[in-house]
């Protein structure tokens, strides 16, 4: 099976070498191939020139699109390039590359269609704040009255997805702070959705996008998202959102 | 019910009217403004000339609806049609950004496609 390893990067010079290079130490089995795709979100340091080093395929787009439009883009490009499994990894090198082999393993034997990689599952490794778990504590209990699913880490964006759901992502993505919004669409289209646990790190470079202020942005925006994205596929029928 | 609004904010009204009917004819012949969005500001220039004219429609439409200050409901009607097209550009704008979004990724893959990359 091939894999496509779309890692979206926005300013990360400092981190997207190790990313990719961690990618590559990731032992192989006989049933799938990993192909790591970079998305270069139009930074404006000299994360282009770190990649182009690197030789590896990548999507240099012209204007800044957010990670939402940025993850669509490698989607689109695994899709029409007939990858089996497209899996995102953060290029700022919180996800960890050595545990997709286990991600993916789900949709190797058929059993789930995505697979979202937790922390809160076996609760090791980065932790995130304490106001950031209050705020993933809220999702998990919005997607368990939506979609009636305990997700324990529906923030993260380290997930695997094969074909019948990247042809729902390639048709529409949310632009920003996709992930929980992304979930509803999955479950709501009858994909099998599960968790595995991830330990994650401290992220190497980079800041978050999400910062003091902002936080309330996030959650309001993506309870919004949610519930509109729901009551879209709900009643306007199944993938037919946007 | 005679002389509600006085003659010389008559002529000002149908002035102003006429010339903004001529800005919009000239944004359309430069095309610089497409007749889609013309056509509401054709409309909105005409009920202006209209009432412009009509001296006393004003005040009986006032009448009819009850509203005791005639000058209110232009004020009502102008905030209405500004909020409607406030929203259709909103409207208009997201649709734009999804198809910006749309270009962008698709510029990306092509040029990944014809080896642009290397």
């Amino acid at each position: 099976m091939k894999v496509a390893v779309i890692i979206p990067c926005y300013n990360e010079e400092a981190s997207i070498k190790k990313v990719v290079d961690g990618l590559r130490s990731v032992s192989l089995t006989e049933q799938f191939e990993l192909f790591p795709i970079v998305v270069n979100d139009c930074s404006t340091d000299t994360t282009l020139d770190v990649i182009k080093k690197l030789e590896v395929v990548y999507l240099n787009l012209a204007i800044n699109l957010g990670i939402g439009g940025a993850v669509q883009a490698g989607f689109k490009y695994a899709l029409n390039n007939n990858f089996d499994i497209a899996v995102q990894l953060d290029g700022d090198g919180q996800h960890p590359a050595e545990q997709i082999s286990e991600l993916i393993k789900p949709i190797l034997c058929n059993e789930l269609d995505v697979v979202i990689g937790s922390r809160f599952i076996s609760k090791e490794g980065f932790q995130s704040t304490f106001f950031r778990r209050l705020g993933i504590n809220y999702f998990k209990w919005l997607n368990k009255i939506l979609i009636g699913k305990r997700i324990t880490d529906s923030t993260s964006g380290f997930r695997a997805i094969n074909r019948n759901a990247l042809e729902i992502v390639c048709n529409y993505y949310p632009d920003d702070y996709p992930e929980p919004e992304a979930l509803i669409l999955y479950s709501l289209n009858d994909l099998r959705i599960g968790e595995i646990p991830v330990v994650m790190k401290e992220r190497s470079g980079g800041v978050s996008s999400i910062r003091s202020y902002k936080s309330i942005y996030y959650m309001v925006k993506v309870t919004l998202a949610m519930l509109f994205v729901y009551v879209n596929l709900k009643f306007n029928g199944k993938r037919s959102a946007l | 019910m005679e002389n509600v609004v006085p003659y010389k904010i008559q002529i000002i009204s149908i002035i102003g009217a006429v010339l903004f009917m001529f800005l919009v004819f000239r944004l359309i012949v430069k095309r610089k403004l497409k007749i889609e969005y013309a056509i509401l500001w054709m409309l909105c220039t005409f009920v202006l000339l209209v009432f412009a004219i009509w001296r006393n429609g004003l005040d009986l439409i006032a009448h009819m609806l009850g509203v005791f200050y005639a000058p209110a409901l232009i004020f009502l009607g102008a905030i209405f049609a500004i909020v409607i097209f406030l929203v259709h550009m909103s409207v208009v704008n997201t649709k734009q950004e999804q198809q910006i979004k749309d270009l962008a990724q698709q510029l990306a893959l092509l040029k990944e496609e014809l080896g642009k990359n290397k």
